[in-house]
């Protein structure tokens, strides 16, 4: 299954709701654009909803960071929501977990914005 | 599975795809748990990507080498491609405080982290990278022959 992501609006801030696999190729390549896309147009305060993606190697992880520094260095703010547990622990055994901004509740990530 | 399988396969990210299928599929017929099935697919993949990527870098006149061997304690992977070699002294840290937020160079790493034994090593023709799942519980392996 190939990842697809929709976006919705709430009190200023983007939801990406990812959902597939984040994988080397048209996953990585979809949400690179996707948060391209979103910054080009000015929306700074992005949360990716992961709750549905079950699967993501390397390159996916390589997406998340480049994700999460493209928006920081263009002064936005990046967070990850509903981690599953294989992103979970993968974010976990490369140490990643505790540098990006990780969530379990849309609504105080929301409000966490500055 | 038979005691050996062997694929050759083109250098595209089908190829990618169909290693980690397989791997998978594998590894479950082999009585895998289910995360280990999931280690051993993803390190597959890993080497996959890095064959046909780094390796072959996508040259459709070289191949990608997959074959799966099972032994008495556990699960033998080797795949290799016909690139130019691979400099592991070149190959960063992806842990250490300045490479945490570099967008690639983990690929080898995960493997190192879901496989008992990777090793990776010149080949006649590229690289050839070889992972290793022993087994750890009692219904791994040879489920046919225990009945």
């Amino acid at each position: 299954m190939s990842m697809k992501l929709s976006t919705r609006q709430v009190d200023g801030v983007t939801i990406v709701d990812c959902s597939g696999r984040i994988t080397l190729g048209e996953g990585s390549v979809t949400l690179r654009d996707t948060v391209r896309d979103l910054l080009s147009k000015g929306n700074k305060k992005i949360i990716l909803n992961l709750a549905e993606v079950n699967y993501i190697d390397s390159s996916g992880i390589g997406e998340l960071v480049s994700a999460f520094t493209t928006t920081k260095n263009q002064g936005g703010e990046l967070k990850l929501l509903h981690l599953t547990k294989k992103v979970h622990d993968l974010l976990q055994i490369t140490k990643l977990y505790t540098v990006f901004d990780v969530k379990d509740d849309e609504t105080a990530a929301i409000k966490g914005f500055k | 599975m038979e005691q050996q399988v062997s694929y050759t396969l083109d250098s595209t990210l089908e190829t990618v795809d169909h290693a980690e299928e397989s791997a998978t599929r594998i590894a479950t017929e082999l009585g895998f748990g289910e995360e280990e099935v999931m280690q051993i697919s993803m390190a597959v993949r890993e080497a996959a990507v890095n064959a046909v990527l780094h390796g072959n870098k996508y040259a459709p006149d070289k191949k990608v080498t997959l074959a799966f061997e099972r032994t008495a304690d556990g699960l033998v992977i080797t795949i290799r491609d016909e690139g130019k070699g691979i400099d592991l002294s070149g190959i960063p840290n992806p842990l250490a405080p300045e490479n945490l937020l570099k967008t690639s160079g983990r690929g080898i790493f995960l493997m190192r982290s879901f496989m008992d034994v990777v090793e990776i090593r010149p080949s006649p023709t590229g690289t050839e990278v070889k992972l290793i799942k022993h087994v750890h519980g009692p219904s791994v392996g040879n489920k046919e022959r225990s009945q």
